[in-house]
């Protein structure tokens, strides 16, 4: 049992990584990857809004929108499914909202340093992603949990990778026609080269 | 050699500015100061002055990789004669035939002179092949953005050859010599400003594209028709049981096994390790913390044991001397560009490597000789492990200071 939850935790995190082995929520993974700092405080943001999301939206998806899901309410029969998508969404923008509040008052200067990217996680398809691929694969509520979490710490833990990488880069000399994001892109590439070291893996 | 030095003054105005070969200055500037001290001297204020440059660091590490180059053309000479001996073959195949048998070298695995013919014949093209495809891209890099050509390139394209198998096609090896020197390092601005070590990049992606010439077991021995797994692989199989009833641990550290041509001998590597740690141009810190971090893991690893997997079972002692631990322990994850430059955190990117290394050897059954990939992955945590010791630093002294 709690071997099954760690093997999970350890594949979302490196294995089935959602920026360099899906390349999920790459437009805030290159846009606020120049700072580590900066980069530190959104992948919290992200494995908080992960770890809440993905659980949430198991209780949604089991007790409310699965065919059959709402016989406990005497609605055997109803099947709310295509209505997936909206409501993982909503759930997402939700507490995405709350978490900006939160930041507000408590941590201003994170707040400030993420800006807009904060709500933009929103609409972060690693998010959303994070909640289809529960669906998907059909994991339980621990399970959820344990996704939720990891999936969210892999991005985190890449968003730093790469944040180093572009501080490091400040000492390049990279030919005009690169310089920003394409050179970014060729980084999050290499990145995803040495990452490969983990496909595989059979846990 | 007085004589030279006019010439290549006479030749000097050519390639200055206004002159009709101003565009190629980076060829000119390579072959003058590869020969020479370059003349200019700093005019500006105080400066650093050190008798290890560029240059001579870069020049050592070459030095310090002469042993590895012997063993690698001795080693695979002789695992391709011993192969072709064991076939019943009286010469080896193709050109390569052609030449022994005019030069009256006979298939002698235990003639050192014929196989070291014999692996030279192997091991030279390949290392041609770098030099030539590498050498045209930094050119062609360095002429049109201006910057010089720079001695990294020979550690670089001799650590390339060394790390592959000696059956490695030579268009594959071009593809992936360009790759790490263009993508790996040349599109960041040239040596020193890569994040990822550009040999092991080069033999990343061809790992990834071709794995058919790079892992498996018929590609390491150099003869048709034979296949000869490395230990590793034999580990995989069988378990530590397995390896030593094909191989000796004597046979291990002294390389001759088979396995990419100058990953095998231990001893050749740790010649090399001395030589750059005396010289002070690679980190004892990050090789001690490899060896630590690796044996750390192994001794786990023995102490838990599993009876699916068979290479929780292998020792220490045996993780140390097989596949590409020693090389990339001493060339590669001390790589004074792509590694961790803090001393705290050179100790902290060691640890990791030592440790990646062995899980992905124990733990990931698609690949057997995990340091390669466990490098790039340090490669790719170094600036972030700088970042925060450097940051503690600054706040240990804040504190200190009473600000």
């Amino acid at each position: 049992m709690l071997e099954a939850y760690l093997s999970l935790f350890v594949k979302s995190i490196f294995i089935e990584n959602m920026a360099l082995s899906f390349f999920l929520g790459m437009c805030t993974f290159l846009a606020v990857s120049k700072k580590v700092d900066t980069a530190m405080g959104l992948g919290i943001a992200v494995v908080v809004v992960q770890t809440i999301t993905v659980p949430t939206n198991y209780l949604i998806y089991n007790f409310v929108l699965k065919a059959g899901a709402l016989a406990w309410a005497g609605f055997p029969d109803v099947d709310l499914s295509f209505l997936g998508l909206i409501s993982y969404i909503g759930v997402i923008a939700a507490m995405v909202q709350i978490l900006e509040m939160a930041l507000d008052k408590y941590f201003p200067p994170l707040y400030n340093a993420l800006g807009i990217f904060l709500p933009l996680i929103t609409v972060n398809c690693a998010i959303l992603a994070g909640s289809l691929f529960m669906v998907e694969r059909g994991y339980n509520f621990g399970e959820s949990v344990v996704f939720g979490v990891g999936s969210g710490t892999g991005w985190a833990l890449s968003i730093v990778a790469l944040a180093g990488i572009r501080e490091k880069m400040s000492y390049s000399d990279v030919p005009h026609g690169l310089k920003g994001l394409g050179i970014t892109f060729i980084s999050v590439g290499l990145m995803a080269l040495a990452f490969m070291s983990f496909s595989g893996i059979q846990l | 050699m007085k004589f030279l030095r006019d010439f290549l003054d006479r030749q000097q105005s050519l390639f200055k500015e206004g002159g009709k070969l101003e565009k190629y200055y980076a060829l000119f500037e390579m072959v003058d100061t590869f020969l020479y001290t370059p003349g200019e001297v700093t005019r500006e204020s105080t400066h650093v002055k050190d008798s290890m440059d560029l240059k001579r660091l870069m020049m050592t590490v070459v030095v310090a990789l002469v042993p590895c180059i012997i063993f690698a053309m001795y080693n695979t000479g002789m695992q391709a004669n011993l192969a072709l001996a064991k076939l019943g073959q009286q010469s080896a195949f193709g050109w390569r035939g052609d030449i022994l048998s005019s030069l009256g070298v006979a298939i002698d695995p235990y003639s050192f002179w014929a196989s070291m013919a014999h692996g030279a014949l192997y091991f030279l093209p390949l290392l041609i092949v770098s030099y030539m495809v590498g050498g045209a891209w930094e050119s062609l890099f360095a002429m049109v953005r201006g910057h010089e050509i720079n001695e990294g390139f020979l550690v670089t394209g001799l650590l390339f050859p060394l790390i592959l198998p000696p059956t490695m096609p030579w268009w594959q090896a071009a593809l992936g010599v360009s790759f790490g020197v263009v993508v790996g390092k040349e599109v960041f601005g040239g040596v020193g400003k890569n994040f990822l070590n550009p040999a092991l990049t080069g033999r990343a992606f061809l790992f990834f594209a071709y794995p058919a010439q790079i892992s498996g077991d018929a590609v390491w021995v150099a003869a048709d028709g034979f296949s000869g797994a490395t230990p590793l692989s034999v580990g995989y199989a069988g378990g530590q049981a397995a390896i030593e009833s094909s191989f000796s641990w004597m046979d291990a550290f002294l390389g001759f096994i088979p396995g990419s041509m100058g990953e095998t001998s231990t001893l050749a590597c740790l010649i090399g390790a001395v030589i750059l740690i005396a010289s002070g141009v690679a980190s004892w810190r990050i090789m001690a913390s490899v060896v630590i971090g690796a044996g750390c893991l192994v001794f786990l690893f023995n102490t838990v044991g599993s009876s699916t997997n068979t290479m929780f079972s292998i020792t220490p002692g045996w993780h140390f001397v097989l596949g590409g631990f020693a090389f990339g322990l001493v060339f590669m994850a001390t790589d004074p560009v792509s590694g961790s430059m803090t001393k705290t955190g050179q100790w902290i990117y060691g640890l990791l490597i030592g440790c990646m290394v062995i899980l992905i050897r124990v733990v990931n059954q698609a690949f057997p000789e995990g340091m390669m990939l466990a490098i790039l992955f340090g490669n790719v945590w170094a600036p972030v492990i700088d970042h925060y010791v450097v940051k503690a630093n600054i706040k240990r002294r804040m504190i200190r200071n009473g600000q």
